[in-house]
């Protein structure tokens, strides 16, 4: 839009004048503001919506033409922090088992895709390429397309209705990318870094520990936070493969909700928007170690 | 590609005909070829156990030929394949066109610009299943969005699930609204990539903002386009949870993509090996995506 307007007004006028070049500067801010404001609105609407039903008391209005609530409440809140609702009884216990499983995937990706990068981009090991390329294999296959095998194979793993199953799988799904993203970065770091050190007499596992992963830290927070949302965003496989009460999640949680068809819609949300907030304040925290991971990288692409 | 090239080399050293890896790949042998294998192997191992094996397991299972005969005698089937090429094909060419215009906004100084870029990541780092409920219950009908024109426009709003074009729409606009931050994120680094004086370069040989975008943007920042969009492709045609929780296939199940058939028919019907095979036969699409990317991947191990 701004592009547009400063192009417009570019060629109407000559760009050298001053007094074109000043109404081009403001047209393109004022066009920038706008654009802003639309944007702004554009990725709230959805939120807007969300907070409005967990505020309303009934947590039906809003579908009674209402664009506020009438009697506005935190009341959901309440009831979800402090489970007194039936579907919510074991809420923080849920909570535990959603942390429990998106920490371990975010730890374990790191580690083994970090370790695995080290070994294929710095250490150069013979015919690496075949993981890489397993790694690339795993792109092209959609994520639903293992819900069978998985189910099957859990039950031979001896990992059905254990948590671990939901990390192993969040872990397969999000390490070729985090692969990629450290080879990438990677690139960047002089090898003649891990040469020095060596010869000053440093074993591998040293200049991995005390060299690389320094040096890859944005990375590292790029790829922990992505590992963190992949969970997050997984639900599926917690619903298939967790059936004990005591190995439920949150996302298992919400959808039990469905069961129901007038089931408090308004505790529902709140629970929702209270589960949002680990991966929104990981992200704030690490903001800027993953904007510097991803320019790093990208330089790259 | 040679201007990048050098001025990248300033921040790394010029690169020697061999490689940068060549010092170590000479000379890794006996304890350290032990530690990079020993580096390797949680990876491959986890690969092996939880990614291999089952899509083997996979293809083994829809291996029968006869399931592939009664899934292309369906109706059904013929539905979701056409919906899922429009979901992804149009859903896809429109966010990356978004993220790449997004990404040059974001470029913009103003504080308000960088505001709205960390704003921007909520939607990616929200929940998929929270997200795309609350998108459900703004365009049901009568949902936030018809009170919302009510109130504003005096009319009523669209019935987003009762017809199929706006349901399949409204599907592409959910999907959208979640990962072009992302997309825009990815593309914004590849732009800040771009040095600022070939921009300036171009500025003070007259070339308007057009005219950089025609020939310094889009030869720079198409590989990063190119890779994106095929990425970008395979995790839409897997994509699973804006079909299921936005529209849940209404109108009456047309607006079913592979994925949500086949999940439907592994665990409603009581048909795993049909399940399987319907998302087998959007392999002749994925392989070629899959090998087409490989090589421009490796295409950048050699160029830069």
């Amino acid at each position: 839009m701004t592009v547009a307007a400063a192009t417009a007004v570019g060629t109407a006028s000559r760009p050298t004048r001053p007094p074109s070049r000043r109404l081009r500067r403001w047209l393109a801010t004022a066009g920038s503001a706008g654009l802003g404001i639309l944007l702004l609105i554009w990725w709230g609407l959805p939120i807007y919506n969300m907070l409005l039903i967990a505020i309303d008391p009934t947590g039906s209005t809003e579908f009674a033409g209402y664009i506020w609530p009438p009697a506005p409440t935190l009341e959901a809140f309440d009831t979800v922090l402090f489970q007194s609702y039936w579907y919510l009884r074991n809420f923080w216990h849920q909570f535990g088992n959603s942390i429990y499983i998106g920490a371990a995937t975010m730890v374990l990706t790191v580690v083994i895709s970090s370790l695995a990068s080290f070994a294929l981009g710095r250490m150069r090991l013979s015919r690496g390429w075949i993981i890489s390329n397993a790694a690339l294999l795993m792109y092209t296959v959609p994520a639903y397309f293992l819900i069978i095998p998985y189910f099957r194979l859990m039950h031979s793993y001896g990992l059905m209705d254990s948590l671990w199953a939901i990390v192993a799988i969040d872990v397969t799904f999000a390490a070729p990318y985090a692969l990629l993203i450290l080879q990438w970065y990677g690139r960047l770091l002089p090898i003649e870094l891990d040469e020095a050190a060596r010869i000053d007499g440093a074993s591998p596992l040293q200049v991995y520990s005390q060299i690389y992963l320094p040096l890859m830290a944005p990375a590292l927070a790029a790829i922990g936070t992505y590992a963190l949302l992949v969970s997050w965003n997984e639900y599926l496989y917690q619903f298939l493969l967790l059936n004990s009460p005591g190995k439920k999640t949150v996302a298992i949680a919400i959808a039990e909700f469905f069961e129901n068809d007038d089931s408090p819609w308004n505790l529902m949300v709140a629970a929702g928007l209270v589960y949002s907030l680990p991966p929104i304040v990981t992200f704030f925290a690490l903001r800027r170690y993953i904007a510097s991971g991803l320019t790093m990288g990208a330089v790259k692409g | 590609m040679s201007s990048t090239q050098g001025v990248l080399s300033i921040s790394s050293r010029p690169r020697r005909p061999g490689g940068r890896w060549s010092h170590w790949a000479r000379h890794l042998h006996g304890s350290e070829y032990a530690w990079a294998i020993a580096f390797a192997v949680p990876y491959a191992a986890v690969l092996l156990v939880f990614g291999v094996y089952p899509i083997v397991y996979g293809l083994w299972t829809a291996s029968d030929p006869a399931l592939y005969a009664q899934l292309f005698a369906s109706d059904d089937y013929i539905d979701a394949v056409v919906t899922t090429l429009i979901y992804v094909g149009v859903g896809v060419n429109i966010d990356m066109f978004l993220a790449l215009l997004l990404s040059g906004y974001f470029m913009r100084k103003e504080w308000w610009v960088k505001a709205l870029l960390v704003i921007s990541i909520v939607p990616w780092a929200l929940p998929a299943q929270v997200a795309f409920i609350s998108w459900h219950w703004m365009l049901i009908y009568p949902g936030f969005i018809d009170s919302l024109s009510w109130h504003i426009f005096g009319v009523d709003g669209p019935d987003w699930f009762h017809n199929y074009w706006t349901a399949l729409g409204s599907m592409i606009i959910a999907y959208s609204w979640k990962n072009v931050p992302f997309w825009t994120l990815i593309m914004l680094a590849g732009r800040m990539a771009i040095p600022q004086d070939l921009y300036e370069a171009a500025e003070i040989d007259g070339a308007s903002g057009f005219r950089r975008f025609v020939h310094l943007v889009v030869p720079l920042l198409g590989n990063v386009y190119l890779v994106c969009t095929l990425l970008a492709t395979v995790w839409m045609l897997g994509d699973f949870n804006t079909p299921d929780m936005v529209t849940s296939g209404a109108p009456d199940g047309l607006t079913d993509v592979l994925a949500t058939m086949g999940a439907d028919l592994l665990l409603e019907k009581g048909n795993p090996e049909l399940g399987l095979a319907t998302v087998v036969s959007a392999l002749p699409v994925l392989i070629p995506i899959g090998v087409l990317l490989t090589r421009r991947l490796q295409l950048r191990e050699v160029q830069l």
